[in-house]
């Protein structure tokens, strides 16, 4: 095996171009657990964490810019987007212990494409778009669109994520993510869910973005979740009804980390918890 | 000089104190060195090939591509081992498969190489031709008679004909008429519980670094929980003279139970013969899991019957546990310590030993208790909970004291059962008030606790000070305990003795480091030696005196007259009568090798809040507190540690810990991801109350107090759970899925 | 294969070394290095046996290779102690018993420093989520926990 570490975006895309095989390192926080368990075998290892901007979180557009290479412990560190984005920033949060948050990424665990990741059903709530360089040149993908099911992404041979752009926040708006896991950490979540939602002057749900994870190949927008609140305030049948959308658009296996019926249940407690928190959020209050 | 323990109590100067531990500097330098952390030079790496299937017979194992490997120095497979003596057989199979390999992650070969890498290529090469065979891992299902078999003519003739060969042996333990005493009862409640398969998950993997001579000297580093056990052991599969076999105890990174047995080791040794070359293994996480030796999962019926007032008329409970692929399920000491808190007139256990396609049981601090109590303590709870009785006060009334006569036989000396239920009850814990879905648990637990065969020596050095060797590994802080007892007995500060782990070359057989014995039996034999020692110093202070030795007592680290008549002498100290030995005969040092006995068995009482959400089925412990009996806290901070780490074990077997086999026979969580023991968040700190009821059998009342703290928890936290929850649970682990099933069943 | 020249800053000295591309940094640390005082205990990030400090982060050496750690500045428990002083959360957990094994201990150590230095004053919640990627099998936690805050609490009477 060999190790790059190039210093530009080009020379990355040249150096993956010439080789088949190669794995793209960012946080290495998946990578490395891969390639001590002998999954994976890679003849070349590109390290993009030498990159101009891969380590740097911009504003833009109303938003931030997220590189690939940022870690979680960074982004939670990062006022700006604790205030625009809280439900994103704890969700990365939650990846691993405090020891992974110095490493981990959202590109990474994006890219790792576990129906499991728990940054991902918050990212899609929050509407949040992958930056994509290859040797075609640059492309955006909603970052929904990345995971094609477990293991597996759309990112074409020789692409890698180089950032995540996470849009500007609405008036009267607020995220919020929750999982459930068997322990209070180091857990793989057995369901997470992503809400991001946006309020009129009178408590009224304008706008809302529901996700899944961790009850299906891939994470799930829940838009019959979204529909169930909409025009509505978030009172208790507005969010039975969301409950019932989610455990309803659950399409979760039986495994060593829970079963069916447990994920159907809980993927509907935790976005009726998620939405009450990022309804609260919307109007301001600390949630 | 006169020795005499009762002549009044004991006024401890240095036992009973919390003075810092002779390791901790190493310890938390980083310096201190454990198992994988030893090198030689021009050592090997050795790397083990494991079954990647449940159940296989190995038809032909081809190594020899292995072999032509550039920098492959040694392959080793079952056949290199010949033929060894029985008493080492089975762990002979263990280490390496034989005709069959029985579990997932079964050793079938092993290398030793350059590097790493080369010895993980050089696994790749080697080529076994399996015939995949029918598999079974549950207990219930391999007692089943049309059951794939694992062995065939290992049954015992205590089962019955027509019992599958997977059931190897029953045993019956109790006294009185199980059937009269139900008559009497008001309720009779018939449950059946299940357990699942636990490891012990100490965060040190097995390691060793072999080093073996043409001329069958072999060296051995390796972190274990008995070296000699280690020595006596690798001796008997390699056909060496125990004597010629010197190993060596690095620290080591826990071990509950899980190291008192080898795995690694004789495959080092046979690697480092072959080779000639040092030959380092090191397990990974997941051959940990795999491949050592977690404890039995178990299916126990039991049938209880109680008065209205609280009375057991009779107990009877039905065990059986799965071991792994070989004889030996702790299921006999969960059989006879199940009901041992109690005073019964009628009690009765069963026990059967079934073997399973799942890795060899290895012993897990109270190997089998935990299990039973969890089905005894919750049938108790609900017999208790049903009469609206407090379920502290029917164990009060129903409580084993001092000649009782035990579930398992003996009847008891003075015990400390009553003493940690009194305590319980009087705690502030008992009387919290508790908010909305929680609920609080109680239980109790019994460990019978061991002592076995001990060496130990103490030097005094020329300048005064002292040495102790002993051949106990040291797994969480004995080197204190026993420079505090030497210090105490010798009376000398702390800080003037220093305690080392000796290797097998050093010290004559030491029992392993398990059965909470350490305190217990090298304790007391570090005592005897250093009365040892102070006799002779009272000798030696005689001679100088020119007065008779029966004339000298030893007081505060200094020979002294006995009394006005003995002569007008000042006291002798220690450095004293050190600094002049080699005129008055010679170095001075005492020893003491002994059987111990009187070990002095172990209760305690658990006491567990939790609360458990109702739409997930999570549970969070809110409070937790132990009460336990230690006959003596030589040192309070590392006996409440041990009450503590047990508590948390437990935690973990009741809440989330499981090992998870897929239809497939094969390991599915064979890693600290999804093995989940308790991470610091899951936990509230743990209170502890230490009960000091001496032990007869120990100088200074000491009993062990290692083991006992893990077996009331899984009752304890199912006790709490279930009334958080408002419905009985019956099988752990209480994982979110099973509480929430369980609500959503039984709502 | 040729192994890679990395030029790093350990414990405060300036370190060369050779590694394989594979080597993690938890490799390079025992193995090449001789500093065995980070311990391995998984290999998958979900102990914390081998945490160190990479750039004043904490993190797992055994998720990192050894060749990432090109003109970075890593920190493990052998760089704790300074001299013959060792850290107060070094002597507390001697004096409070916060250790039975001491297998866990290295990463704990390196791990609570990295908090104090974050969070001087932390509750016991804090300190129980940071420390929750450190598995510990003796001591159930409580000692530990309660030698952070007390080092905690000493240290900020202290400044």
């Amino acid at each position: 095996m060999r190790y790059e570490a190039p210093s530009s975006v080009e020379d990355a895309v040249a150096t993956l171009a010439g080789a088949p095989g190669a794995h793209v390192l960012a946080g290495g926080t998946d990578l490395l657990v891969r390639l001590r368990s002998e999954m994976i075998e890679p003849d070349l290892i590109v390290d993009i964490k030498r990159i101009k901007g891969m380590r740097e979180i911009a504003p833009e557009a109303g938003g931030w810019r997220i590189g690939a290479a940022v870690s979680g412990a960074e982004i939670g560190e990062h006022e700006g987007l604790r205030a625009d984005w809280p439900g994103v920033v704890e969700a990365a949060g939650l990846i691993g212990s405090t020891q992974v948050q110095g490493r981990a990424t959202l590109a990474g665990n994006l890219c790792n494409a576990s129906p499991a990741a728990d940054s991902v059903p918050a990212m899609v709530a929050a509407g949040a778009v992958a930056r994509i360089v290859g040797p075609e040149g640059t492309r955006d993908l909603a970052v929904i669109d990345v995971p094609k099911g477990p293991g597996k992404t759309a990112l074409a041979r020789g692409e890698f994520i180089a950032s995540i752009l996470l849009p500007a926040k609405a008036p009267r708006s607020g995220d919020a993510y929750l999982r459930f896991i068997p322990r209070t950490e180091m857990d793989i979540a057995v369901v997470g869910c992503g809400v991001s939602l946006s309020l009129d002057e009178e408590g009224r749900v304008t706008a809302a973005r529901v996700a899944l994870g961790a009850v299906g190949p891939k994470v799930i927008l829940v838009d019959a979740a979204a529909e169930a609140i909409m025009g509505r305030a978030l009172d208790e049948a507005a969010l039975s009804d969301l409950a019932a959308a989610c455990s309803k658009a659950a399409t979760p296996i039986d495994d060593k980390r829970g079963t069916v019926a447990f994920r159907r249940h809980v993927a509907g407690v935790l976005a009726r918890r998620a939405a009450v928190i990022a309804g609260a959020r919307a109007k301001g209050e600390q949630a | 000089m006169a020795l005499d323990d009762s002549k009044k109590p004991r006024v401890f100067k240095v036992v009973g104190t919390r003075p810092d531990r002779p390791d901790g500097i190493d310890k938390v330098t980083g310096r201190a060195r454990f198992g994988a952390d030893m090198v030689a030079p021009g050592m090997l790496t050795g790397r083990i090939l494991r079954s990647p299937h449940a159940h296989a017979r190995i038809k032909r194992i081809d190594t020899s591509k292995a072999e032509a490997l550039a920098g492959v120095k040694a392959v080793v497979t079952r056949a290199d081992f010949g033929t060894v003596p029985d008493h080492v057989a089975v762990i002979m199979e263990n280490c390496m498969a034989g005709e069959k390999a029985l579990y997932d992650g079964h050793a079938i070969a092993a290398v030793a190489a350059i590097s790493p890498a080369v010895a993980r290529q050089a696994l790749r090469l080697i080529e076994v031709d399996y015939e995949v065979l029918p598999h079974v891992t549950d207990v219930d299902e391999a007692m089943k008679p049309d059951a794939p078999v694992l062995h065939e003519g290992r049954q015992e003739e205590t089962v019955p004909p027509g019992m599958s060969q997977n059931v190897i042996a029953r045993a019956e333990f109790g006294h009185g008429d199980i059937e009269a005493g139900l008559a009497k009862a008001d309720r009779v409640l018939e449950r059946t519980y299940r357990t699942a398969a636990t490891h012990q998950g100490y965060i040190e993997p097995h390691a060793c670094l072999a080093t073996m001579g043409a001329d069958g000297q072999g060296d051995l580093w390796v972190c274990t929980q008995g070296h000699y056990m280690v020595r006596n052991t690798c001796a008997a599969i390699l056909g060496l003279e125990q004597g010629q076999l010197r190993v060596t105890a690095s620290e080591i990174g826990g071990g509950f139970g899980g190291k008192t047995t080898v795995f690694l080791e004789p495959v080092a040794l046979m690697l480092a013969r072959k080779s000639g070359r040092p030959v380092k293994m090191v397990m990974s996480r997941s051959e940990v899991l795999r491949a050592t030796g977690p404890t039995a999962s178990t299916s126990i019926d039991v049938k209880i019957g109680m008065t209205k007032e609280g009375r057991i008329t009779a107990g009877f409970a039905e065990l059986r546990y799965q071991g792994g692929a070989w004889p030996g399920s702790p299921v006999n000491m969960g059989a006879m310590s199940g009901f041992a808190p109690y005073d019964l007139e009628n009690v009765k256990t069963v026990g059967w030993d079934v073997v399973t396609n799942r890795p060899k049981a290895a012993a897990y601090r109270a190997p089998g208790a935990p299990m039973a109590a969890f089905a005894i303590e919750s049938a108790i709870d609900e017999l208790a909970r049903g009469f609206g009785l407090d379920p502290l006060a029917v164990r009060l009334m129903n409580a084993a004291d001092k000649g009782t006569k035990s579930s398992y036989g003996p009847t008891y000396p003075a015990i400390g059962l009553k003493a940690t239920l009194e305590a319980a009850k009087a705690h502030p814990h008992w009387t919290a008030p508790l908010g909305k879905h929680q609920g609080r648990g109680v239980a109790c637990g019994f460990w019978f606790n061991f002592g076995g065969d001990t060496c130990v020596s103490l030097n005094i050095t020329p300048d005064g000070t002292v040495t102790v060797s002993e051949g106990n590994p040291d797994i969480g802080g004995s080197r204190a305990s026993m420079t505090m007892m030497a210090a105490e007995e010798l009376g000398i500060p702390y800080d003037q003795v220093r305690t080392v782990i000796a290797d097998t070359g050093s010290l004559g057989q030491n029992e392993v480091t398990h059965g909470s014995r350490v305190t217990f039996a090298v304790g007391l034999a570090t005592i005897e030696a250093a009365r040892s020692a102070k006799r002779e110093m009272c000798r030696r202070a005689a001679k100088i005196w020119g007065i008779d030795e029966e004339a000298v007592d030893w007081e505060d680290g200094a020979a002294r007259p006995a009394g006005p008549n003995a002569g007008k002498f000042p006291p002798m100290t220690i450095k004293e009568i050190a600094a002049v030995a080699s005129k008055t005969g010679g170095p001075i040092a005492g020893h003491h090798e002994v059987t111990a006995q009187g070990a002095g068995v172990s209760f305690a009482t658990h006491m567990a809040d939790v609360e458990v959400d109702p739409e997930t089925g999570a549970t969070k412990i809110l409070r937790y507190t132990v009460f336990q009996d230690a006959g003596k806290a030589v040192h309070p901070s590392y006996v409440e540690g041990q009450f503590q780490g047990g508590a948390a074990q437990g935690i973990g077997w009741a809440l989330n810990e499981e090992y998870i086999y897929g239809e497939d026979g094969i390991l599915q969580n064979a890693g600290f991801l999804d093995y989940r023991i308790p991470v610091a968040s899951d936990l509230p700190m743990i209170d502890t109350v230490i009960l000091e009821i001496p032990n007869p059998g120990h100088p200074y009342g000491v009993r062990g107090v290692g083991e006992t703290s893990i077996v009331p928890p899984l009752a304890a936290v199912a006790n709490a759970v279930s009334a958080a929850a408002g419905v009985r649970m019956v099988q752990l682990p209480m994982s979110p899925p099973r509480v929430l099933a369980a609500i959503q069943a039984g709502g | 294969m040729s192994r890679i020249h990395v030029t790093t800053k350990i414990n405060g000295d300036a370190t060369e070394f050779l590694c394989e591309a594979e080597a993690t940094l938890l490799d390079v640390l025992r193995d090449e290095l001789g500093l065995t005082g980070t311990k391995e205990g998984c290999g998958t990030g979900d102990c914390g046996a081998c945490s160190v400090t990479v750039d004043g982060r904490l993190v797992c050496s055994c998720l990192m290779l050894g060749a990432e750690a090109e003109g970075c500045e890593i920190t493990t428990i052998e760089g704790m102690a300074a001299g013959d002083q060792l850290h107060p959360l070094q002597k507390k957990f001697i004096e409070m018993a916060a250790l039975q094994c001491g297998i866990c201990t290295p990463g704990i150590l390196v791990a609570a420093k990295s908090l104090l230095e974050r969070n001087p004053d932390p509750s016991e919640e804090e300190v129980r989520y940071w420390l929750a990627g450190n598995l510990c099998r003796c001591t159930g936690y409580d000692k530990i926990i309660r030698a952070v805050l007390d080092t905690a609490a000493d240290m900020r009477r202290a400044s």
